[in-house]
């Protein structure tokens, strides 16, 4: 044993340097995202302004570069969204020249497709207006900014994953996937999901924002805010979000771990006022993104499960 | 559970993240406790948030895991699927990410039943190291056997062999020193050249993280800390091996500049957009262009960009653009290569596949064969062989079945740079996709051609 020890240090003492973490992860990202654009006809990224999507559209940006990002960006508008970041995401679009196709759950819900839950919560109703969009659209492929340590279900995700004529997941008839090699055949009705940052953590993410100095919209920093608690979570007063008799106002300092439908997103108290503030703040964490701010990710152990297999994000 | 601030520690390494990419896949047989040990080394780690930790003390509660003395069943931690979770097993792939000081780790768990070949293939694929689990109470089974010589044919850099339940045959000494015997005596037949014996309890944690008392006997390293010390397939690969970059896509912003940046300096912009598969590129570099069916086209590196960046040199696997000094009509497909290293493109490849579908292969598919970034079509003109996972013997076929591996012979409809596996983890490699609706069929690995070398046995 301790001739075999010696050995492997003999061995380790010949090898090169390895590329850094997040070089490592920026180059892998690069290459699905230039796969997938040389390989399909019509793709399109999903762009909600929350941090994932912002650095992934970033990194197709730089994929491309001097070039244009060549594919438009969808978005699946809940009616619910924060308004520093549906701010945020026009802006975005207008600086990278891109085109901008939303999908409105209003829009359905107004039209009697889609029915308003009980408990107000709208982004399990995101997948009807995004199978729709993606059909209208006739896109073949869409980008999401889905990271496989964000869920046990996802921790099974492929990079490249086939959705079937009614944009389902089949978690346990998933294709292999070998080396970087990326198998993107379908047939007609049949769409792949491709996720570029699948092998990035939460930290990951964060260490990219600092070191790339991205831009993000301005609730995932720390700023006063009038706030509510409901299941343990900090709530935003808001058009669509408002405190029940029993529920006590109150002005906290916060900032948003994620960023996603105002009715079930919710705050943490911080002090993380600065991209540094927040990596620290992230690294020190002792819960994970959704279980601290997602309340339907609490619904049960395989919420992201089923919405996944309907065609969830 | 309430929000409350978080607690904020400052550590330099944390922020940083300065620590490099490790790639590692787990390979075991049922009830073996992989995905105790998997659990154990997250926990463990430190990598298991208090939310998640909440979920499994739960569920563990619930069950009754553990009698009456209670406990964590570690196992919950990885079983993601609702199925999963009901029936108790594992079923398909599922990724973990996890970090020390020293380095950031992939860990591809592979399920260890039904589809065994196809899991374990999946994350061997990709892994620097493969950790291949053996229960101390019955040693090397028949299917320690498969996962080693799918690890070795899949040429995965290093294996540990993880003797888990140690104690369960009370940390007996000899009971491990036999089986790590065992375990040499197939890697040498195998040809694995690294194969490394830890004696592990992934349910008390001996020797997984931290080192076992119990085990006084065993002055080797942890389970971990192997992991953080073993060299990545990057680190070992670099400067041995010649430049290899299969062109992706060509960028050429005419009309479609980023916002922002000036026309007249983008004019004539021109780069090849692709990923570094082997070797260091260095600007000045003389390089082939081969496209298949032609003669190779040298020229000269006059640029490596990334995003505005201009490089001195890229090495595996950092994704670039390379400006060329020739404008030469260069399309997806191409290979630019450091000049004079790659082979003469052939039609005819012959390899070994690890066959991954249920629908079985027989002499005379068509099929489509994707190597690089080309993609054409291949007719299967003989099934040569069979391997059998227990003698490692070969024995004559003329078909293969779902979790097979066998040499054939496929004559392709354009000529590729086609190199050998056995030295090209990566440029060697290919997968077979069925025409009909796309799925993969097969991974595919380069042999060398009968007549190349004496020994006509042209895999592994």
């Amino acid at each position: 044993m301790a001739e075999r020890a010696e050995e492997q240090e003999a061995v380790a003492a010949e090898v090169g340097p390895a590329l850094p973490l997040l070089d490592a992860l920026e180059a892998e990202a690069i290459h699905i995202i230039r796969e997938v654009v040389a390989e399909f006809e019509r793709p399109a990224m999903l762009f909600s302004g929350g941090k994932d999507s912002v650095v992934m559209l970033h990194l197709a940006a730089k994929a491309f570069w001097p070039g244009k990002v060549p594919f438009p960006v969808l978005h699946v508008d809940t009616g619910h969204n924060f308004p520093e970041v549906l701010d945020f995401r026009d802006r975005t679009v207008e600086r990278l020249g891109l085109k901008l196709v939303v999908g409105s759950v209003q829009e359905f819900i107004d039209r009697g497709e889609l029915a308003e839950r009980a408990d107000g919560t709208r982004n399990p109703l995101q997948t009807v207006p995004l199978l729709d969009a993606i059909e209208r659209n006739k896109f073949d492929a869409v980008f999401g900014g889905g990271r496989r340590d964000e869920d046990k279900a996802r921790a099974k995700e492929r990079i490249l994953s086939l959705r079937d004529e009614f944009g389902q997941w089949d978690p346990r008839n998933q294709r292999p996937e070998l080396w970087n090699l990326y198998n993107g055949r379908h047939t007609v009705g049949q769409h792949v999901r491709a996720f570029p940052i699948s092998n990035w953590t939460e930290l990951d993410i964060w260490r990219y924002i600092a070191r790339e100095n991205i831009e993000l919209p301005s609730i995932y920093y720390a700023h006063d805010r009038e706030v509510f608690q409901r299941d343990g979570m900090w709530r935003a007063i808001g058009e669509f979000s408002q405190p029940r008799p029993d529920e006590d106002v109150v002005v906290k300092t916060v900032r948003y771990r994620t960023v996603g439908d105002m009715s079930c997103t919710g705050a943490v108290l911080s002090d993380a006022f600065t991209v540094d503030d927040v990596v620290r703040e992230v690294a020190a964490s002792t819960l994970t993104e959704r279980g601290a701010t997602r309340a339907d990710d609490r619904i049960s152990e395989a919420a992201m499960e089923d919405r996944k297999k309907d065609g969830y994000f | 559970m309430t929000s409350t601030p978080i607690d904020i520690v400052e550590s330099a390494e944390a922020v940083l993240g300065s620590g490099s990419l490790f790639r590692f896949a787990t390979a075991g047989s049922v009830d073996d406790g992989k995905s105790t040990l998997v659990g154990r080394l997250l926990h463990d780690s430190k990598a298991i948030l208090a939310d998640q930790l909440d979920a499994v003390a739960r569920t563990s509660a619930d069950r009754g895991f553990g009698g009456e003395k209670g406990g964590l069943d570690l196992a919950l931690l990885t079983d993601g699927l609702r199925a999963e979770r009901e029936q108790g097993i594992t079923i398909d792939v599922a990724y973990r990410y996890f970090a020390t000081d020293r380095r950031n780790f992939i860990l591809a768990d592979c399920p260890g039943h039904v589809q065994y070949t196809k899991n374990t293939v999946t994350g061997a694929s990709t892994a620097d190291a493969v950790v291949v689990l053996i229960d101390a109470r019955k040693g090397v089974l028949e299917q320690t056997r498969r996962h080693l010589s799918v690890v070795a044919l899949l040429r995965v850099p290093h294996v540990v062999v993880a003797v888990n339940k140690i104690d369960l045959v009370d940390f007996s000494e000899p009971v491990f020193s036999e089986i790590a015997e065992d375990v040499a005596r197939v890697a040498g037949e195998l040809g694995l050249r690294d194969a490394v014996a830890v004696p592990v309890s992934a349910l008390d944690g001996d020797n997984v993280v931290d080192r076992s008392n119990r085990t006084p006997w065993y002055a080797g390293p942890t389970l971990l800390e192997l992991l953080e010390t073993l060299p990545s397939t990057d680190e070992l690969d670099d400067e041995h091996e010649a430049f290899r970059f299969p062109v992706q896509t060509v960028i050429r912003p005419q009309g479609a500049l980023a916002p922002g940046l000036d026309e007249d300096e983008f004019r004539d912009y021109r780069a090849y957009a692709g990923q570094v598969t082997e070797g260091v590129v260095r600007v000045g570099d003389r390089v082939a262009v081969v496209t298949p069916g032609q003669a190779p086209r040298e020229t000269t590196v006059v640029g490596i960009d990334v995003a505005g960046r201009s490089l001195e040199e890229a090495a595996a696997p950092q994704s670039v653009a390379l400006r060329l000094a020739d404008e030469f009509d260069v399309a997806r497909g191409d290979t630019i290569a450091a000049a004079g290293t790659l082979p003469e493109s052939s039609a005819d490849l012959y390899g070994s596949l690890a066959w991954l579908s249920t629908k079985p292969l027989r002499e005379g598919a068509k099929v489509y064969v994707k190597h690089g970034t080309s993609t054409v079509r291949g007719l299967v003109r003989a099934v040569t062989g069979k391997l059998d996972l227990e003698s490692f013997e070969v024995s004559p076929a003329s078909g293969l079945e779902l979790n097979d591996i066998g040499e054939v012979q496929i004559r392709l409809a354009a000529p590729l740079p086609l190199e050998p596996y056995a030295t090209h983890r990566r440029t060697g490699a290919f997968l077979v996709i069925d025409p009909q609706d796309g799925n993969t069929l097969a991974a595919g690995m380069v042999g060398t051609h009968p007549g190349d070398t004496e020994d006509e046995r042209y895999w592994i």
